[in-house]
């Protein structure tokens, strides 16, 4: 399932037809893809103690965060307001976004 | 926590247990003061608390707690949270402690309502007599943020006061808001899912956290708790309340609702983050290995420790052991010069002509004494390696400066907000061999004091991330005491043994930690780290988590080093000492092909890591032999203490694997060098 998403979004780099692409997109993207400096809305989040820890520091399913850094190795961190999260890249892949175009 | 009116100290883990006992105990009523991490709660307890503090470290963790008294109230700080659950040893804590308490008084970040609110409101849900302290305001302001508090009152229920910790204004209304503190709204929708029979005998939060589906605190009773599903919608709820509370009470001025943290961003970003984490390192590197490894610690240990305390103490025993004493003359270099033996058959005490002449001897300072008791007992326990002596010079003279200083970069690093950035930086390297950047932490400590740093795998997410963990500081991180040794060896072997001894610990370091994430089964949890704004640490604060920190791994460690001590020192008089040193002695001269004495060097490496390396000192090896030896005595058994620390957080199982695996890895790898390089 993993792989199909990058194989889309690598679709959606290089694809004509942009906005139609896009809609594709905003059910199925993951965090680990959000582009640097770019506001996505969390569409879902992984069910467990993961979901629990994140409702606690504010993000919760469709919230608009802000994608602050992207590091080598898949590192995300994300904003929102004024509060900012760190998340390694196997909890990112695992959160569903649509990105704000 | 130790209360003025009663002097019975209260173990708060029982509190929990015990509720009734708890408050018949304690006359005073209980002021708990709760907050996130970094919401500058301490302050408040310092402004209320003053200078009668009793902090005690909870019992199996390293989380502190500090509790003081105010006029009739005992005030009790607890660590900060960002809920109240079973999470980790923090929540833990502050969970027992918020369920008994009388009154709560909830520092909040007004920076952070999103995150700080979420406590809050979970508070509320519990039923306690809460206040809300908006610390920070000056902050808001400057930011062109409006929190309309008395709306924030209105919509929680309960009073609310503004504070701002910088200048420490507002601090005079916290008196009265604690008399005000009263128990605020809760929706029919949580009351709703609450156990009636629960709160009627153990009150509303113990409830909640029943029906949240805490585990732990359910078992304890007995209870039923919530599933995982039953949580989540409670936080979702919950979530959504404070969202709309948020939507009412906050403005934001300015048109971007984006905060610019500069020199967080930075810290962040891959191009100028690198040279920033340099800059930290180098500065550590000098404050650590320099400073305190070198000048603080050679003094505390050769002038207090060796001079002052363990010549007194010898001079003492000897009184009355027989002893022989080789005094040696130093000159201005530390090299030897001449030297005398005095024997006393029976002690100082029947020779008084031999202990005038001895006392002429060492009236010198540069002088060298050795003493050399001729009873096995008095020997084990203030020889050379003694119990009561070696030990206490090694804890307090050695080790507890170089702990402190590591404590005290750790706390600057944690306080200034680097801490979380650091594990972010380093959270792709060590996601590579199944850990997330949260273990920089322990690996960080490790270059300071290898046992320190096995009892801080605590902080890891899962039981793997500790296995690997402990393994990498077990087997390749030296610590300060041996990293001293090493690099002053290794100066003295040239650039290419250097580089040999270098290329195999970091290539073990890598193979090690690798197979271990490949072949262990289980998954590793993934960074989840909320960082903090980038600011000047509060120099009190800094010094106070030093302190107890310190203080803490000293009571929790100490014993055993004496341990430790007491056993090497058992088999050097049983002659077991002597078996294992010759039954290494073929291995080393033929298989690493160094001098049978570096056998000797690795036997005395389990009792102190550096005298490994120190015992090397006086051989003539080459400069590859001394790449061999020192990828050996880096690479084998760590220190007999954090062996036994290993054992106990790790168990016995995996504690002697690593233990067993660190000797035969040191020595096969040690060899394939050697069969390279000499």
């Amino acid at each position: 399932m993993v792989l199909r998403l990058q194989v889309i979004h690598t679709t959606f780099l290089h694809g004509v037809n942009r906005n139609r692409n896009a809609l594709i997109f905003m059910e199925k993207r993951t965090l680990d893809n959000a582009k640097k400096g770019r506001y996505i809305t969390i569409l879902g989040l992984p069910q467990g103690m993961v979901k629990v820890q994140m409702i606690r520091l504010g993000i919760s399913e469709g919230d608009r965060i802000f994608c602050l850094e992207r590091l080598p190795g898949g590192t995300v961190v994300i904003q929102k307001n004024r509060q900012e999260i760190a998340m390694g890249y196997e909890l990112a892949r695992q959160i569903l976004i649509s990105e704000d175009l | 926590m130790r209360t003025e009116a009663t002097g019975i100290k209260v173990d708060p883990k029982n509190l929990l247990q015990n509720p009734v006992q708890g408050s018949t105990l304690i006359e005073r009523k209980r002021v708990v003061l709760v907050g996130n991490p970094n919401v500058g709660k301490s302050c408040v307890f310092n402004y209320l608390s003053g200078a009668y503090v009793d902090v005690s470290n909870f019992p199996g963790t390293t989380v502190a707690l500090s509790s003081g008294n105010y006029k009739e109230y005992e005030i009790i700080d607890t660590p900060g949270i960002y809920g109240v659950s079973s999470f980790n040893d923090e929540e833990r804590v502050a969970r027992d402690v918020i369920i008994e308490a009388d009154i709560i008084i909830n520092v909040v970040n007004s920076l952070h309502l999103e995150r700080d609110l979420f406590l809050t409101k979970q508070l509320i849900e519990m039923g306690k007599k809460v206040t809300i302290v908006l610390n920070f305001t000056d902050e808001v302001k400057r930011k062109k943020i409006k929190i309309d508090s008395a709306r924030l009152s209105a919509l929680f229920g309960v009073e609310v006061i503004e504070t701002s910790a910088v200048n420490k204004s507002g601090f005079e209304k916290l008196p009265e808001a604690i008399k005000k503190a009263r128990t605020g709204f809760v929706s029919g929708e949580i009351t709703g899912r609450l156990n009636q029979h629960i709160i009627n005998n153990h009150g509303r939060g113990l409830a909640l956290l029943v029906a949240e589906g805490d585990e732990e605190v359910s078992a304890k009773y007995g209870f039923e708790c919530g599933s995982a599903d039953d949580r989540e919608a409670i936080y979702i709820e919950r979530r959504k309340t404070v969202n709309e509370i948020i939507a009412e009470v906050e403005y934001e001025d300015s048109s971007k609702g984006r905060f610019f943290n500069l020199l967080g961003s930075l810290s962040l970003n891959p191009v100028t983050g690198l040279p920033i984490l340099a800059v930290v390192l180098v500065i550590l590197y000098y404050l650590i290995g320099d400073v305190v490894a070198q000048q603080v610690v050679g003094y505390t240990e050769d002038v207090l420790g060796k001079q002052y305390f363990e010549f007194y103490t010898k001079s003492f025993v000897s009184e009355v052991s027989a002893v022989d004493i080789n005094v040696t003359e130093l000159d201005a270099e530390g090299n030897t010069g001449g030297s005398r033996e005095f024997s006393f058959k029976e002690g100082f005490r029947y020779d008084p002509m031999l202990k005038e002449s001895f006392d002429k001897a060492v009236s010198n300072k540069d002088t060298q004494v050795d003493f050399n008791f001729k009873n096995p007992i008095v020997k084990l326990f203030f020889g050379e390696f003694g119990v009561f002596s070696m030990t206490i010079t090694y804890l307090l003279f050695l080790l507890l400066p170089l702990v402190m200083a590591f404590y005290l970069v750790m706390a600057i690093l944690e306080d200034s907000g680097y801490l979380p950035r650091l594990a972010t930086m380093m959270d792709r390297s060590l996601s590579r061999v199944g850990l997330n950047g949260r273990a920089v932490i322990p690996i960080l400590l490790g270059f300071g004091c290898v046992t320190m740093a096995t009892i801080t795998t605590r902080i890891l997410g899962s039981e793997r991330e500790k296995t690997i963990a402990t393994a990498i500081l077990q087997f390749v991180i030296p610590c300060s005491a041996q990293l001293a040794v090493i690099a002053v060896l290794a100066a003295t072997a040239g650039p290419q043994a250097m580089l040999v001894y270098a290329a195999v610990i970091v290539t073990m370091m890598i193979t090690v930690s690798t197979v271990l994430h490949k072949i262990l089964p289980g998954q590793s949890t993934p960074l989840l780290i909320d960082l903090p704004m980038m600011r000047i640490p509060r120099i009190d604060n800094i010094l106070k988590k030093t302190w107890h920190r310190s203080i803490g791994f000293m009571k929790e460690a100490s014993v055993w080093f004496f341990i430790g001590a007491l056993g090497v020192g058992l088999m050097e008089i049983t002659g077991l000492l002597k078996v294992f040193t010759d039954f290494l002695t073929p291995i080393t001269v033929n298989w690493l092909k160094l001098p049978a004495e570096a056998s000797v060097a690795f036997v005395m490496g389990t009792v102190r890591r550096d005298f490994g390396a120190a015992g090397l000192f006086n051989l003539a090896l080459t400069p590859m032999q001394v790449a061999v030896s020192l990828i050996v005595i880096t690479l084998f058994v760590p220190c007999i203490a954090s062996f036994m620390v290993m054992l106990k957080e790790r168990g016995w199982k995996e504690g002697f694997t690593i233990w067993v695996s660190a000797w035969v890895i040191a020595f096969l790898v040690g060899g394939l060098t050697a069969l390279v390089v000499i």
